[in-house]
């Protein structure tokens, strides 16, 4: 049996080809009935975020499966197959497993070390066990990639440190006012980042937002979605002692908060420190009042080198977390090949066989006065016996050996029969969350 | 059995140590639980070793600087074991522990003069003065080691540098909370400590103040903590300002430590 892997990602396809390759979570059960339909295909489990998409199955015929999933890949989607295939990557075998679990460690993710990667593969391979499409292998598989992901974060740095500039400054700030739960934001302006990192500020519990722009209807409506309050912009300057940060990215063509409206506020707040975030070109906010004591003034160019630094630890984290992920390849792929067929028939005869003759062994020794011939005969009955008990399952497990079923049968017998000890660590079982 | 204890102290100490430091540079749960575990063992040698010594002597051991300084040891580690548990700030540890440690070597270094205790001495007001400003130093040892994490964080954010030990130090307002608990502590803790010191000194010379040496610096110190705690309580004086004020207040600590023993007491 073999996993083969096939799909697109960022790094191969633009975001307008990975819009149209999409598979969408609210109708994933006809794709994934249509995949395991497909000829030589068994389990299947489909992966689609909007930096990738990816299919993963199993198959016994490499080349047909992973072409017949690229064909199936353009023709669900109504694409050209000639638009979508030079996109689309493949992998099998050692090379397939590598890549999931790269996948799922965030290694081969667009910033390396996010942590969402691994909930959207736990979400898809839960789709996939819901409308069974996935089976032995692919459990056994998707459950390995989520324990080696696990070992990753633990064990590397790789997902300690904030790689984009809101999440960066949500950091700053905790170094700057520490517990940021009653803590209120102040936004001036408008932007996109500017309402990002209120976002972000907000989900790390920040109490409150106070919105203040050039129209004040446009800050009314963004006050009410962050649950905050709408200032008049001619009244901001007499609100700043109010925030504890304050986000700045206006189109405002000089500076618009000075260092003597940042003393006179601090003052005001009792020297309490506040963070100031500024986003916009030209500047909001006069560089002097970083000179200002208890005023700590960022731009989005610190904040940019922050980003830069902590993606640069986590290309060396990435190195020891690829040194786990070949440490966890070697271990499935044994697991993976004890479920073939003829192994098993060998393993299962030996089995048999050992017992055999370890049962004749002892009979003959005790027994006393063994007559001529006997002990031959007594050789030839067990043979046959234990012969016909094998004939059944042997046939039954070279018959499957073409369909899907046939995994099922080779792990049950190994088990059953404990053909060998199967390093099932209770972990990797376990479906975290 | 005093000297063995004392001994295993100074050892555990200069583990602890060695493991805080090393928590600067490197970051691992394992060696922060260790760094603390080793330290509570220490502390909990130094305080039999001291209680040992106490039993011996039928005193507490604060009458002369080798002892002194071994209290004062004991004191600031038990008040950093206290506020780190409270505020999980391991380096702050890095910055306490080294100095607790110093003074352990040094009163390890003094010539134990074996004497009789002076009459003087032989007051309850003493002891509990001596008690008082001892935990009431230690707290303000606290503060000025946090005063210069507080310092050097502040350096890294005015200049914009996110080296590791930025990573390490705590937030500035963390940090500010810690120093302002140490003041509220340590400044009343201060104040008792000189009411009863006089009451001592009355009954022991017959007046409640004689203008000692002494008397004048722990004066300088109630003033300047006074000024601290004052300021801050009324125009919310924090930072730098604060930072630096409770730096200078320690040295006058340490000054009027080890400069007046030749003074009443000593």
């Amino acid at each position: 049996m073999n996993i083969i892997v096939v799909g697109l990602s960022h790094k191969t396809a633009t975001v307008e080809i990975r819009e149209k390759a999409a598979f969408s979570p609210n109708q994933i059960e006809k794709p994934l009935s249509e995949l395991i339909q497909l000829e030589g295909i068994i389990e299947g489990v489909i992966v689609s975020t909007c930096n990738r998409v990816e299919i993963y199955a199993t198959t016994r015929d490499i080349a047909g499966g992973i072409a017949r999933i690229k064909r199936f890949m353009a023709e669900y989607h109504h694409l050209p197959f000639e638009a979508l295939e030079p996109h689309l990557y493949s992998y099998h075998a050692e090379a397939a497993i590598r890549h999931v679990f790269r996948v799922a460690s965030s290694l081969d993710s667009m910033i390396v070390g996010e942590p969402q990667i691994l909930g959207q593969i736990k979400t898809s391979y839960g789709y996939a066990a819901e409308f069974k499409s996935s089976g032995i292998i692919l459990n056994r598989f998707l459950h390995k990639a989520f324990s080696v992901a696990k070992r990753v974060r633990t064990e590397t740095k790789i997902a300690s440190s904030a790689v984009s500039v809101a999440f960066a400054a949500v950091e700053l700030a905790k170094k700057i006012l520490g517990d940021l739960s009653d803590k209120t934001v102040m936004l001036l302006g408008a932007g996109e980042m500017c309402e990002l990192a209120a976002k972000h500020f907000l989900n790390s519990g920040a109490k409150g937002v106070l919105v203040t722009n050039r129209t004040f209807e446009r800050a009314e409506r963004l006050a009410e979605e962050f649950g905050g309050e709408a200032i008049p912009f001619e009244a901001f300057i007499e609100n700043l002692h109010r925030a504890d940060i304050v986000l700045s990215s206006t189109g405002a063509p000089h500076c618009i908060i000075g260092p003597k409206d940042a003393e006179d506020a601090i003052k005001r707040r009792r020297s309490k420190p506040i963070f100031f975030i500024d986003i916009a070109v030209p500047r909001d906010i006069d560089p002097k009042v970083d000179k200002v004591e208890n005023a700590y003034l960022f731009t989005v160019d610190h904040l940019q080198e922050i980003v830069q630094a902590n993606l640069a630890q986590r290309s060396l984290e990435a190195e020891k977390a690829e040194e786990i992920i070949d440490q966890e390849i070697g271990q499935f792929h044994k697991w993976l090949s004890t479920l073939e067929v003829t192994p098993t028939i060998v393993a299962l005869r030996t089995r048999f066989d050992e017992i055999r003759r370890a049962e004749l062994d002892k009979t003959i020794a005790n027994w006393k006065e063994l007559p001529p011939g006997a002990e031959k005969r007594l050789e030839a009955l067990t043979l046959a016996m234990m012969n016909k008990l094998l004939h059944a399952p042997t046939f039954v497990l070279k018959q499957a050996g073409q369909g899907g079923r046939v995994d099922l049968y080779v792990d049950s017998l190994r088990q059953l029969f404990e053909l060998e000890a199967l390093q099932r660590d209770d972990e990797e079982l376990e479906l975290e969350e | 059995m005093t000297h063995m204890f004392f001994i295993l102290t100074v050892a555990l100490y200069a583990c602890a140590t060695a493991a805080y430091l090393a928590c600067l540079v490197r970051t691992s749960p394992l060696l922060t639980r260790w760094a603390g575990r080793i330290l509570v063992v220490g502390f909990t040698a130094h305080l039999l070793s001291t209680i040992h010594l106490a039993n011996k002597l039928k005193y507490l051991p604060l009458t002369n600087l080798q002892e002194s300084l071994s209290f004062f040891s004991l004191a600031i580690v038990s008040c950093f074991i206290y506020f780190e548990r409270r505020y999980k700030v391991t380096t702050l540890g890095s910055f306490i522990v080294p100095v607790a440690l110093l003074m352990l070597v040094a009163s390890s270094s003094l010539h134990a003069e074996v004497r009789q205790l002076p009459p003087i001495l032989q007051s309850n007001w003493f002891w509990f003065h001596a008690l008082l400003a001892f935990t009431s130093y230690a707290c303000f040892t606290i503060a000025a080691g946090v005063a210069v994490m507080y310092l050097i964080q502040r350096y890294f954010l005015k200049t914009k540098h996110f080296g590791a030990l930025f990573q390490k130090l705590p937030s500035l307002e963390t940090m500010d909370e810690i120093s302002y608990r140490c003041l509220t502590v340590g400044f009343p803790l201060l104040t008792v400590a000189i009411i009863s010191g006089s009451i001592w000194s009355e009954q022991a010379m017959g007046s409640y103040w004689v203008w000692d040496r002494k008397e004048t610096w722990s004066l300088i110190i109630w003033l300047i903590y006074a000024t601290l705690l004052h300021g801050r309580l009324t125009i919310g004086w924090r930072g730098k300002r604060a930072a630096i004020l409770s730096i200078l207040g320690f040295i006058v600590v340490l000054f009027t430590f080890f400069a007046m023993k030749h003074s009443i007491i000593w």
